[in-house]
């Protein structure tokens, strides 16, 4: 099993606040790994740095390095704008542009020039298919996505991330604006998008990293406390901080 | 009301009587605001109907073709008002176009793209800029542009052009401070979606931000040109008042033209009371009520449709 992304001694901070503190997180290809802790130690800053969606922030530094496919994301020679068309990333608040369904999928490849015309419409199919959304909704592909419902509106943004077919995944704790038939369709998509992409999920519910991940990761105030397979790390944790949070005695 | 109920049970008479206190208040806020409310339109009702009353034999006594003939001779009687009307749209059209780039650009670079001391320098400034009365603003274009543009070639520098220059930079603040906070009402949300897709920063501006701004862009675009449609002494000024249409020619803007405002300020002073001439220049007015009404529900129109559609999918 390869790793896709390796992360190695890293570091962040806002401005002098060291929200993540040495972080060592192999990320595993074609594997969900899932973020556990309790809020504000620092899951979305993590997963934030793995795009570099932090640069947007102003104040904001990094030390340390994060390998995708062995290249350090943060050499000075990357173009951001590749690294996001590679890492894509769904938010916790569905944010669909206030623009049609189909403009908001097509939105990905026009901007990187990938596709127009008919190779757009078929880009456009294959990612709303991908995303589980096409049978709901190919008849009204004109419609605003702020028509759709909450859950449907999150796999518009996840069909509208798959559409420049990205290599890795991030989801900041996607379901947690939606009901749970929603969350469910969420997460069964979750399952199937795995075979072909790797996906980093934060979640802030601990059933959810059960269900859907392979491997989690326990953060406590900017440190990776433990790191193993879900299986594993939830049936016997090898630290006692993970074991006291996991049974619902911390946090 | 689970806790302290001991504490300070109102018998209920007393509760009912406060009831009644509260209710009889609103009334009285309610029938305030109403009032309110009520004399706007009444005032508005009353000055378009003293528009229709003194400016209404106007078109009822010229003959329509005299009417919108091309020739504004009001000493010989003769009262055309095209090249009154092509002077305000030459001047306003031209304030137009060169505001509405201009501020747009302005607006993106505050909101977008200025870092965060520049925008604190830079937004008050704008602000001034609107305080500056219009009439300095003339002077200004009199002093300064006139000049400029004489030297550049133009038969005299008071011409169309100078006022479209001195128009724009009127609208300019409005302009630029409503379309700035237009964008910076779109959530944050926009941007980071269209970001982490790997949009460039021009991109999320030009396909997401604009776009979700659209309707108080409009709003600001309209307010600028209602500013610009009814500027008077500042536009006097600069544009050298004459009453005739210019020869149509690439130098169409480059000579005097007299606007419908400046017509009025310039000869209400002089006419008899009653005259025809008098009855004109309401005329006038009125056909400047009604192109500004008009602009008003296009705005209207524009913003309305789209709001209509956000609230129909929030379902
Ligand atoms: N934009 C920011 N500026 C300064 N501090 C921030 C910012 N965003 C998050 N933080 C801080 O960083 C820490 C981690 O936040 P975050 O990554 O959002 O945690 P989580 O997603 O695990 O709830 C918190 O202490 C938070 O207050
Ligand atoms: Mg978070």
């Amino acid at each position: 099993m390869e790793n896709k992304i390796d992360v190695r001694d890293f570091n962040f901070y806002y401005s002098s606040f060291h929200a993540l503190k040495g972080l060592t997180i192999p990320i595993r290809e074609r594997q969900i790994t899932a973020l556990i802790g309790p809020s504000g130690c620092g899951k979305s800053t993590f997963l934030r740095s793995l795009n570099r969606m932090n640069d947007t922030i102003a104040g904001t530094s990094a030390t340390g390095e994060v390998l995708l496919d062995g290249k350090n994301i943060y050499a000075p020679d990357v173009d951001v704008t590749d690294l996001r068309n590679r890492v894509g990333m769904v938010f916790q608040r569905p944010n669909p542009f206030p623009q049609s369904i189909y403009d908001n999928v097509a939105f990905g490849p026009r901007v990187t020039g990938r596709a127009s015309g008919r190779a757009l419409d078929v880009i456009v199919e294959e990612s709303l298919e991908g995303a589980g959304l096409w049978g709901e909704i190919k008849h009204r592909l004109r419609d605003s996505a702020l028509s759709l419902n909450p859950g449907q509106q999150q796999r518009l943004c996840i069909a509208r991330a798959i559409a420049v077919k990205p290599e890795v995944i991030l989801m900041d704790e996607p379901c947690s604006a939606l009901d749970p038939v929603a969350t469910l369709k969420v997460e069964e998509l979750m399952r199937v998008l795995a075979k072909e992409y790797t996906i980093v999920i934060v979640t802030h519910n601990m059933q959810q990293a059960a269900r859907v991940s392979d491997f989690t990761g326990f953060f406590w105030l900017g440190e990776l406390v433990e790191f193993g397979p879900t299986t594993q790390l939830f049936s016997t944790p090898q630290q006692e901080l993970t074991e006291s949070y996991i049974t619902g005695r911390r946090g | 009301m689970t806790t302290n109920s001991s504490v300070t049970a109102p018998t209920p008479a007393a509760a009912q009587e406060k009831g009644q206190r509260i209710h009889i208040g609103e009334w009285i806020i309610e029938n305030l605001i109403r009032l309110a409310g009520l004399s706007t339109v009444l005032i508005v009702g009353l000055i378009f109907l003293f528009l229709v009353r003194e400016g209404g034999p106007a078109f009822l006594d010229i003959p329509l073709r005299q009417l919108f003939g091309s020739r504004w001779y009001p000493i010989e009687g003769i009262f055309g008002l095209l090249p009154l009307l092509v002077g305000s749209l030459i001047v306003t059209v031209g304030a137009v176009v060169i505001a509405v780039p201009l501020g747009l650009i302005c607006a993106i670079y505050l909101g977008e793209i200025a870092p965060t001391w520049q925008r604190e320098i830079l937004k008050p400034l704008i602000e001034m800029l609107a305080g500056i009365p219009s009439i300095v603003l003339g002077f200004l274009g009199w002093v300064v542009l006139a000049p400029l543009i004489q030297n550049a070639g133009a038969a005299t520098g008071l011409t169309a052009f100078t006022g479209a220059i001195i128009l724009a930079y009127m609208s300019l603040p409005t302009i630029i401070s409503i379309s700035e906070d237009a964008l910076y009402a779109v959530p944050k949300e926009y941007r980071d979606g269209a970001l982490a897709i790997g949009a460039t920063q021009w991109q999320t501006i030009w396909r997401v931000v604009l776009p979700a701004a659209r309707s108080g862009i409009v709003i600001a675009v309209m307010l600028g040109i209602g500013r610009a449609i009814g500027e008077t002494m500042a536009v006097m000024m600069v544009t050298g008042n004459a009453a005739n249409i210019p020869a149509l020619s690439s130098g169409v803007i480059f000579q005097p033209v007299r606007t419908m405002t400046a017509t009025i300020a310039a000869e209400m002073g002089e006419v008899a009371q009653g005259s025809l001439h008098y009855n004109t220049l309401f005329g006038i007015g009125i056909v400047l009520f009604v192109i500004t009404f008009a602009i008003n529900s296009l705005a209207g129109r524009i913003v309305g449709t789209r709001g209509a559609r956000r609230t129909g999918a929030k379902l």
